[in-house]
């Protein structure tokens, strides 16, 4: 099927669509693909066996990013579960799709492609069915680009606090491999999103950048970083201002945060990037904090009341969901959301800002 | 604060500093880092770092230097200027910090291409740029040409690049004055006009410079030195200067400087017409060496904290990451300290705690937790020596092994390889098998390596359950070392609610962060406190199973007032337990031993030795029956012993009197004429609702109010004794006998309660004359009443203990007493009330809400502050919660 809408078209609506309304993204992968039970044969289909050189003996359950291709009919309908419940933006299946991440799983580069390549056509095609069905509120497409389990800034070895064990280089050419199957497979956005380490993340914002140098289409990117807990700080260190300072040299389209916190205990740092972020701010927490049991407990009433407050108080301009939120919490978001309006940009003084773990601004 | 003039710290320069290139080619980074750190405290608010050294390959020590940093919070908190005339060096930096730094510096000295290709890569790594006043001719030195090449490139970064004009930087190049050349007469002067130009045409651009060249004739006369960048910079700024390269809390304050000095230096910054017959630039340097002497200015490094006690100082550095001194602190420690082991389970572990709750309060974060290991390594590889000496040459040994893994579905691991770092900084061997490993690898590798402890990490939901299964495969396979739960997703609830019971053979402990790792494994692998830290964890789970089983109870409440509407009503028919005996106390100086051993119930001794099962079958039991039968055998010779040589004292002191209830309270009279009340006994009653016609009860339910009803009392130990018996074994270095003796004491205490009770019902109350005496009818509680202790299910306020203490007169009468959190003492005793009425029966309060507490709380005198610490375990809220809403 074609898309309804070219590409610049749908960037354009997109853009159109950031300024007239608050944006819902969908909520969380991990707990709707855990809800199937699926089986290591799910997960490895015919293709990831032993006959074709795939090792059998380690795990590929858990490894959710590769049903983008054995189990496509999974994705999709999860797709459509969310954008059904009003979503506005689907992620595609591709959190852990670099060939650094999936060597936990003994992945080729070639399957790794494989995995952003057919998770941006799923989502694409599900994006094109909703716009087709409902033209008055296109659906999108976001590539999702998420975290290493290998830091930039991070020692791996206590003896020598300098040790890292990757490179700002494979960081930038795994990034890279996987922006561009993002890309070719259609997607209308990327979102580099749960920033643990926000050096790994300039890695991601160079490896776009240098691709869209080489003549590669440039699409909107939406930066979304996590602050770990109430101290305020992402995992590597940074304030919510010191983060913002690191990644504004991308551009883009949107910056946030996601994961980690719940509404409730996030609001002052969406805040804090609602008050010097010069872009449009995104926000999707977590269904609260988990329970003892490790579930989330949050309502979809609940969250969404949280998310409504946000979005009354004129923080967000893009709002979803992330562990623990269900379609169902999405469509209470969307709901609580339309009739309010989208935060203003607002306008800060030029001034040199740099950072460091903090801020540092020098206004004229 | 917004600075208007921005310090750029220098000293991390090699081209600039003798004693920081010294340090970097010798490659001690450590002192490096102090050097960094200075600067940042004395005010630098971005950190210039430079490795242009002949010797060294700048791009590696740029790296490894910036790598390093990142792991030092204090310093990588401002940003960094990444400092070098070759952009490889440049590039190797940008890829290692996280923040958003200046590149100093590029220019148009290769021509414009060049300059174009490394602005971009600058915007593309998100940098800001310091641009040289260089062209293909070369540097600008009159005021004319530095406004030219900056407006060059100005335009070109901004028009062409589409570089932010706000994050350009130009350096107009400061030169030397004072040369004896006449034509560097002008230079400082062409600098202070060339920035006034730029600032006022090219907008949002900055004016940085390298202040020290302006000196460089006067190397080696650094007050001098310091005067003349005082001066120029006191000009340069009030052009419209907005950093410089600056020895950073090294500069004295302009109006401070010798005005003699200063006017001097004014001349020769500002190309003064000359005052007398030699130039600006002799007078200066005929003056100079008068100031050589003086000293300058203090730093203003804040060292204060060397001021405080050698524990704080200790502490400061750990937690602050400071090596700097560790290892003079640590000695002066040491030789404060018995042994040099007391250094580390003394000053040094407290100082790793309070690293801990900083780190769990969010006030230190992951890389200052791992540098503060760092600390404490560098302590311990100081004291290592003296505690082999002390050992007279004994091999030094690790502390313990223990294996790490992520579990199998799971690859996050950066938790656990923090845990990993930490553990081997205190001397423990640490194998690491990595994320998604199995159940039976992790064990197979346990026994291979015959590890002490096995970690087990995640952090996604299911990994939750793939633990217990490591758990319940430890458990058959038989393991019986500590196992330590740890990741974001785990809780101790979930420890002990799910992990804990699946593995009985050994302990189960979970650790809320890496900080802590240190304090759970040495208590876990220290001989003397392994037992007691164990027991105690078990106890804690063995609560916290209890109140999450409670919490999962119907969740439907009732009222206080609903609650009493459904009490217990006794059955009318039911014949009554009648008078006792004897109304008041009767004392018991010393019961028999034999009797006591007769009546031991042994189920609950193996538990307490973590053998699972019941007596006597567990004797036999396929997998513990040796190990029961060998510690039956060995409890039975003490026994003989206990009994043969009277080690212990068996003191107890039974009461009645007559009782009435009113209320949820229970009034005890003196005698019968039940006028004279001498103590009443509180009771808490259930709020769950009830179905099935089930009551609400409380204790006070099982006495009438009728004047027809007794309550008996008792308070018995066999720990008379107990203390010294451990403490000799203990001394003796048998710690096994001192456990067993302590166990022993405390199934005694429990026997003579049970024997007591019996002689209760058949005799001192007598309402059960006749009935069956077998030992097993009594361990399974088939007679008649009950006698509930407080601080049990049935009353779970430990404080009615002091009411009971006062009415049995315990401290005279068995020598018992207690403790300010109402523990009884010796700690092998048993006390409680005694309810006859064939009604009575064992129950749980359970939850009880805010009515009750204030109900409570008014019956016993207390504020309800007071009501909710007590019952804090019991309460069906957050009182905290509750506080935190009145006050918001």
């Amino acid at each position: 099927m074609t898309s309804p809408l070219t590409r610049a078209e749908r960037i354009a609506a997109l853009h159109a669509a950031a300024k007239e309304r608050i944006l819902v993204l969908d909520g969380s992968w991990g707990v709707m693909i855990q809800r199937r039970g699926l089986s290591e044969a799910d997960f490895r289909a015919d293709r990831f066996v032993a006959a074709n050189g795939y090792d059998e003996t380690h795990q590929m359950k858990g490894n959710n990013d590769i049903l983008c291709i054995t189990r496509p009919d999974i994705i999709s309908d999860l797709h459509d579960q969310y954008y059904a419940a009003g979503a506005d933006i689907s992620e595609t299946n591709t959190f852990s799709g670099t060939t650094i991440a999936q060597e936990d799983y003994a992945l080729d580069a070639q399957a790794v492609w494989d995995i952003n390549l057919e998770g941006a056509k799923l989502a694409r095609a599900a994006a094109d069915r909703w716009t087709e069905k409902e033209p008055h509120k296109p659906r999108f497409a976001a590539g999702s680009i998420g975290p290493l389990n290998k830091m930039l800034s991070m020692s791996s070895d206590v003896n020598d606090p300098g040790a890292r064990s990757v490179t700002f280089d494979q960081v930038y050419e795994a990034y890279r491999h996987q922006v561009k199957a993002l890309n070719e497979g259609g997607v209308d956005l990327y979102l580099i999103e749960t920033i643990t380490d926000t050096l790994n993340c300039k890695a991601a914002i160079k490896a776009i950048k240098d691709l869209e140098d080489d003549g590669l289409d440039a699409l909107p990117i939406w930066i979304s970083g996590t602050i770990t807990d109430r101290s305020g700080r992402t995992l590597s260190g940074q304030t919510a201002e010191a983060f913002w300072n690191s990644v504004r040299h991308a551009k883009p389209f949107a910056v946030g945060f996601n994961c980690a916190l719940g509404a409730d205990l996030m609001r002052p740092f969406i805040a804090e990037l609602s008050r010097v972020a010069d872009t449009l701010v995104a926000a999707y927490p977590n269904a609260g904090l988990p329970n003892a049991m490790g579930q989330y407990d949050e309502e979809p009433h609940e969250t969404a009341h949280f998310i409504e407050e946000w979005a009354a108080s004129g923080l967000v301009n893009i709002v979803g969901g992330c562990c623990g939120t269900t379609p169902d919490h999405i469509r209470h978001v969307a709901e609580e959301v339309a009739p309010l309006k989208p935060r203003a940009i607002p306008e800060r003084p030029v001034a040199l800002r740099l950072s460091g773990l903090e801020p540092f601004e020098m206004v004229a | 604060m917004r600075p208007t003039f921005i310090n750029v710290g220098e000293r991390t320069n090699v081209t600039g500093s003798a004693k920081f290139r010294k340090l970097i080619v010798e490659g001690d980074y450590s002192a490096a880092l102090d050097v960094a750190r200075q600067q940042v405290e004395a005010g630098a608010q971005i950190i210039d770092i430079n490795m242009d050294e002949g010797l060294l390959d700048g791009a590696v020590a740029m790296r490894t230097f910036l790598n390093l940093i990142a792991a030092e919070p204090d310093i990588a908190r401002v940003p960094v200027m990444i400092d070098s005339s070759k952009w490889e060096v440049i590039e190797a930096g940008l890829k290692c910090v996280q923040g958003k730094p200046i590149v100093n510096s590029i220019s148009m000295k290769e021509g414009e291409a060049a300059f174009r290709e490394q602005a971009v890569k600058c915007l593309r790594y998100g940098a800001a740029v310091v641009v040289m006043a260089f062209d293909e001719v070369g540097q600008a030195d009159t005021a004319a040409r530095k406004i030219e090449i900056c407006t060059r490139a100005y335009n070109i970064l901004v028009n062409e690049v589409g570089f932010p004009p706000e994050d350009i930087i130009f350096d107009p190049n400061i030169f030397a004055v004072a040369t004896g050349i006449e034509e560097h007469d002008n230079y400082a002067v062409d600098f202070i006009e060339a920035v006034k130009v730029i600032k006022s045409t090219l907008p949002y651009a900055r004016i940085s410079g390298g202040v020290s060249n302006v000196s460089f004739s006067f190397r080696g006369n650094e007050p001098v030195r310091r005067a003349i960048h005082s001066v120029f910079l006191y000009h340069a700024i009030n052009a419209g200067m907005d950093m410089g390269i600056v020895n950073a809390g090294d500069l004295p304050v302009y109006d401070d400087i010798d005005p003699e000095l200063r006017e001097a230096v004014e001349d020769v910054i500002l190309n003064r017409p000359q005052r007398t017959n030699v130039s600006n630039t002799e007078r200066l340097v005929d003056m100079a060496p008068r100031y050589k002497g003086e000293k300058g200015q203090a730093r203003v490094v804040d060292l204060s904290w060397r001021e405080q006690p050698v524990g704080k100082r200790i502490e400061h550095a750990l937690v602050h990451g400071i090596t700097e001194f560790i290892e003079a602190d640590t000695e002066e420690a040491r030789l404060a300290a018995e042994r040099p082991l007391h250094v580390i389970e003394g000053p040094l572990m407290d100082g790793m705690n309070v690293v801990g709750d900083l780190f769990g309060s969010g006030k230190m974060f992951l890389p200052q937790v791992v540098k503060s290991a760092r600390v404490m390594k560098q302590a311990v590889a100081w004291l290592e020596p003296y505690m082999e000496a002390e050992k007279a040459g004994k091999p030094r040994e690790q502390a313990g092994r223990i294996l790490m893994a992520t579990v199998k579905g799971d690859v996050h691991d950066i938790g656990k390889n923090i845990v990993g770092v930490v553990l081997q900084c205190n001397n423990y061997e640490v194998i690491d098998l990595g994320v998604m490993v199995p159940a039976d690898r992790i064990l197979d590798e346990a026994k291979a390596h015959n590890v002490d402890i096995i970690g087990l990490s995640g952090l996604i939901t299911p990994s939750l359950d793939e633990m217990v299964f490591v758990a319940a495969e430890m458990e058959r396979r038989g393991f019986d070392i500590p196992l330590l739960i740890g990741g974001a997703t785990t809780s101790r609830t979930h420890t002990a609610v799910k992990i804990e019971p699946a593995y009985r053979r050994g302990s189960t402990t979970y650790v809320v962060d890496a900080s802590r790792a240190v304090s759970v494994v040495s208590g876990l692998l220290s001989p003397t406190e392994r037992a007691r830290n164990e027991a105690a964890t078990r106890d804690e789970y063995i609560r916290i199973r209890e109140q999450y089983a409670r919490g999962q109870e119907v969740k439907a409440r009732a009222s206080l007032d609903q609650a009493r509407e459904n009490r217990f009503k006794l059955d009318p028919d039911q014949p009554r337990p009648g008078k006792p005996g004897f109304i008041g106390v009767r004392a018991f100086e010393s019961w028999d031993l034999q009797d006591l051993a007769d009546h031991i119930d042994w189920t609950p001794f193996f538990a307490s030795w973590e053998l699972i099962g019941r007596y006597p079958l567990i004797l036999d039991d396929e997998i513990v029956g040796q190990a029961a039968r060998d510690l039956f055998a060995d409890a039975q010779a003490m026994l003989k012993r206990i009994i043969d040589e009277k080690w212990f004292t068996a003191k107890g002191v039974v009461g009645f009197w007559p009782a009435r209830a009113a209320g949820d309270d229970i009034i005890v009279f003196a005698d019968e004429t039940r006028d004279a009340e001498i103590a009443r006994f509180h009771t808490l009653r259930q709020q769950i609702k009830k179905s099935n016609g089930k009551p609400n009860l409380a204790l006070s339910d099982f006495i009438a109010d009728d004047d027809q009803d007794y309550i008996g009392a008792f308070a018995v130990t066999a720990g008379h004794g107990e203390l010294e018996i451990a403490k000799r074994f203990k001394d003796a270095g048998d710690d096994y006998s001192a456990i067993l003796a302590t166990a022993l004491a405390d199934r005694m205490a429990e026997a003579f309660a049970e024997r007591l009770h019996k002689e209760v019902r058949t005799q001192l109350w007598g309402y059960a004359a006749d009935e069956a005496t077998s030992v097993d009818d009594l361990i399974a509680e088939q007679y008649q009443g009950i006698r509930p202790a407080p601080g049990y299910p049935a009353q779970p306020d430990h404080t009615e203990k002091a009411t009971l203490f006062r009415l049995l007169q315990a401290e005279q009468n068995a020598g018992m007493a207690l403790t300010e959190s109402f523990a009884m003492r010796p700690p092998a005793s048993v006390s409680g009330l005694y309810f006859g009425h064939p009604g009575s029966h064992y129950f749980g309060v359970g939850k009880i809400d805010l009515d009750q507490v204030e109900d409570y709380a008014r019956r016993k005198g207390w504020d309800v502050a007071t009501c909710e610490r007590w019952l804090a375990p019991i309460l069906n809220y957050d009182p905290y919660a509750a506080k935190r809403e009145t006050a918001a």
